[in-house]
């Protein structure tokens, strides 16, 4: 990777680029399960255009980052230290956390919030080959009857939903796509 | 007849203007000048730069002049302006040792090292009118005198050194900031003390005067009220080392307070602080106050329930900028909430009326 | 002030950045009650900080704003609020509320069902629903954290006792999701039964107070009640004077110095679009039936 592409890549328009990307994260956090189109990064593979541009979005020196070994790459760290500036941090500190599924395990390595501060838990982004078809359905704040969702696995989402009001809030990146599942929604395989 | 009301806009550019007129006054009066301000109305310039947390002489005139003398509405302005700045850094601790002073003075000791210096001070003025400033006059020319050489160290270390003052451990831990985070509850001192700068003059003196009057006494002393101008330092990454990059006149107070024991502790005096921006020496001087009642759990005193050992009360009411938004802000329309307040009293006298019919039928 | 010397829709991307995280945890958590650094904003706090605030961190190019304080779009800070955003977003305006894609709101829920395609943005003065119960922050944030709402129950039952009814007309609270007891903010309560599964995203924002709350879509919002107290959507026992509306909340318009009072919508929106489409009220100009 060279410098220019270390350079390149992050918002052009950075005020205008990342409203509009918020309001994809804010729709699919508002609307558990439903993909949105987020766009405007050009981030070093392996990271998706969608989890690129949630980074440019809100991740920052303010917010320690977990890389997971999936996208723990010095392409990948050079990126995010020149256009997002956050702190690499272990797990239990982490606001965010990136990476495939499998290379985030163990979840509970992950802050869940406390009692009087559930707030103080990681946001997962969890990077996927594809948000579709779907496998499981939803229910829950957000979701006006069942919302069918594409999640890379069930059980431990249904175990992190037993923890509310704390747990984990994720995010699912692929491609310019994003959906979002809060530790409100109750998912059920298909 | 009635017609929903139009012309808010109207109303509101009508409201400016007349607002701009009034602030000149009347034209054939001479303008002031930020100059004039910032050199005439030095004292109101540092009460604005101190609770504004910006330390810029001119834009202090200038929201002064802008806010027609309303000092809230100046330190409001410059608050507006300033969280609107690009921060590049943070600056070392400044070090009052070694502060050009311009005025200190000890209450505790009759005389030390480096000298009591009366400085600028309304002090021993007699509050009389000067009717010469009324008819312009000239100020007479102050005696000079060179600066002295010599050092002239906190009053406070000399009673540290005999051990009479409970110890500080120094810290190079970075404080919290008010201004970037949201105020948490029990808030440490470094941020009790940030709040307590920043806050307002009015409010920090009247907690300071009612633990003098009772309310959570603290036995102060000042040990030493010090007016000066202080180097300021930061560290430039790319150069990896410190440079000065300016100077600010800061206004430091440290009081002795009644001291503490334990079986295990012999007695110690104990201490309050207080660090203003530029001279603002009622504020310094009730901050320590202030700051001193507010450590009464960690020097382990009694909760007197007093409203100045109370933490959360003193520090959740003493910003003027949060205060005065909210009480003024009681003029703004609250027709709904008094409609649905007029139906529900309606409706309870109502019930009320026919629960009394009822019982006198009866 | 020179617009171009400020960010898009005013705030630093450091600060909007701040906030977004803030709606997200938020949106994730109904009903409780975010932390975040709000900012000092060039108008004072009480009078809308913590919605504009959320409202900047919002607002993308496309959107277009509408304003309202008491339901109105021409009341004072509503003007002086939609003209901050003209001025340094640069977004399209409207007081339609059809047309708007981002409300901020000040007491009033506009009567028009909002869609999945707009966000409602509530200013809020004092967010802690248990606070005039409970005046230390220390002490709610336990309260809300063990579920402890007992106080609030109590509070109403003596409201009941006294005057027969419970004596909360505005800012009555509810629960979320059947865990967080939340402020609606001072909207009357007549408003309340719309804050339960409405299309639209809900978000609230306190400037002083620090504090960002949200409601989700399609969110279980239930206004405290007893059993034998249920709760009840009151308004004035009119129509509107001016387009005959019956289900509309009312404002009380005092005419003379004798007693003569008439009554109108608070949403005057809605009350122009119901005058266009021709319908009249007791005291419309005769012949304004189209």
């Amino acid at each position: 990777m060279t410098q220019a592409d270390i350079l390149s890549g992050g918002f052009a328009e950075a005020p205008q680029q990342a409203a509009r990307a918020f309001r994809a994260c804010l729709e699919a956090m508002a609307r558990p399960g439903r993909i949105q189109r987020i766009e405007g990064a050009h981030p070093p593979a392996p990271l998706s255009p969608a989890a690129g541009a949630v980074l440019l979005t809100l991740v920052d020196s303010t917010t320690p980052l977990c890389l997971a070994p999936s996208h723990d790459l010095p392409a990948v760290r050079q990126w995010i230290a020149f256009h997002c500036g956050a702190p690499l941090a272990e797990p239990a500190q982490a606001v965010f956390a990136l990476g495939t599924w499998e290379a985030l395990q163990p979840l509970s390595a992950f802050p869940i919030g406390t009692p009087q501060y559930p707030d103080r838990s990681t946001t997962l982004i969890v990077e996927m080959n594809a948000l579709s078809p779907p496998n499981a359905v939803l229910t829950g704040p957000g979701i006006e009857d069942r919302q069918p969702a594409r999640l890379p696995e069930i059980d431990s989402l249904i175990a992190n939903r037993e923890l509310f009001p704390l747990g984990h809030d994720f995010f699912f990146t692929a491609g310019f796509e994003i959906a979002a599942l809060p530790r409100t929604t109750e998912p059920e395989a298909l | 007849m009635y017609v929903a009301t139009k012309g808010g806009e109207r109303a509101i550019d009508a409201a400016h203007q007349w607002l701009a007129e009034e602030r000149r006054g009347d034209p054939s009066a001479p303008e002031l000048t930020i100059v004039q301000i910032r050199e005439q109305m030095a004292l109101a310039v540092n009460r604005v730069m101190a609770e504004g947390s910006l330390y810029d002489r001119d834009l202090a005139a200038l929201a002064i002049k802008q806010a027609r003398g309303d000092l809230i509405e100046a330190i409001f302005l410059i608050r507006a302006y300033r969280t609107t700045l690009p921060r590049f850094g943070a600056s070392q601790p400044v070090d009052t040792d070694a502060m050009a002073l311009s005025r200190r003075i000890s209450a505790t000791f009759k005389d030390a090292p480096g000298g009591q210096v009366l400085g600028p001070t309304f002090d021993y003025t007699h509050r009389l009118l000067d009717f010469t400033l009324m008819a312009e006059g000239e100020a007479p020319q102050a005696a000079r005198k060179p600066a002295d050489p010599a050092p002239a160290p906190h009053i406070l270390q000399l009673l540290d050194r005999d051990g009479l003052m409970e110890p500080l451990p120094a810290s190079d831990e970075t404080p919290p900031d008010l201004t970037r985070e949201p105020l948490e509850m029990p808030a440490d001192r470094p941020l009790r003390l940030q709040a307590l700068a920043r806050g307002d003059e009015g409010f920090v003196l009247s907690m300071a005067y009612s633990t003098q009057r009772g309310y959570g006494r603290t036995h102060a002393f000042v040990g030493e009220l010090r007016i000066g101008t202080c180097a300021v330092d930061m560290e430039i990454p790319e150069l990896g080392f410190a440079i000065e990059i300016g100077e600010i006149e800061l206004t430091e107070c440290e009081t002795v307070n009644q001291f503490t024991g334990s079986k295990t502790e012999p007695p110690q005096f104990t201490r309050g602080y207080g660090l203003v921006m530029g001279q603002s020496e009622r504020k310094a001087i009730s901050m320590s106050l202030v700051d001193r009642a507010l450590r009464w759990a960690e020097l382990g005193e009694d909760d007197m329930g007093a409203p100045a050992q109370d933490a959360e009360f003193v520090l959740y009411h003493c910003d003027n900028i949060q205060a005065t938004g909210f009480l003024e802000h009681i003029k703004l329309p609250h027709y709904v909430d008094f409609q649905s307040e007029l139906e529900l009293i309606r409706k309870l006298r109502r019930d009320a009326g026919a629960e009394t019919c009822k019982e006198a039928a009866e | 002030m020179s617009e171009a010397a400020y960010n898009f829709a005013y705030l630093d991307e450091a600060t909007k950045r701040m906030i977004r995280r803030a709606l997200l945890k938020g949106l994730a958590i109904p009903g409780y009650q975010v932390p975040f650094a709000s900012r000092e904003m060039p108008m004072p706090y009480g009078w809308g900080t913590g919605g504009v605030q959320v409202t900047a961190a919002c607002l993308t190019p496309e959107d277009c704003l509408k304003v309202i304080d008491q339901g109105a779009d021409d009341t004072t800070n509503a003007v002086s609020i939609r003209k901050f955003f003209e001025r340094t977003a640069g977004v399209a305006t409207s007081e339609h509320t059809a047309a708007a894609s981002v409300i901020q709101t000040r007491h009033r829920i506009p009567e028009q069902a909002l869609t999945e395609r707009q966000i409602l943005v509530y200013q809020v003065p004092i967010p802690e629903p248990l606070r005039f119960l409970e005046p230390r922050e220390s002490e709610t944030r336990k309260m809300h954290a063990l579920e402890e709402y007992g106080l609030m129950h109590v509070k109403l039952y003596e409201d009941i006792a006294r005057h027969g009814a419970i004596a909360t007309s505005y800012a009555y609270p509810v629960r979320v999701e059947g865990r967080y007891v939340m402020d609606p903010s001072p909207i009357p309560k007549f408003d309340n039964p719309k804050l339960g599964g409405m299309a639209a995203i809900q978000l609230f924002g306190a400037g002083r107070e620090q504090r960002i709350y949200a409601v989700p879509p399609y969110t279980r919002v239930v206004s405290l009640d007893f059993e034998d107290h249920p709760f009840e959507a009151s308004k004035a026992a009119h129509d509107c004077d001016l387009c005959g509306a019956a289900h509309s909340y009312l404002d009380e318009v005092i005419t003379d110095d004798k007693g003569g009072r008439m009554f109108v919508c608070s949403d005057t929106d809605f009350c122009a679009m119901r005058r266009a489409e021709g319908h009249v009220g007791r005291l419309s100009p005769k012949g304004a039936a189209a």
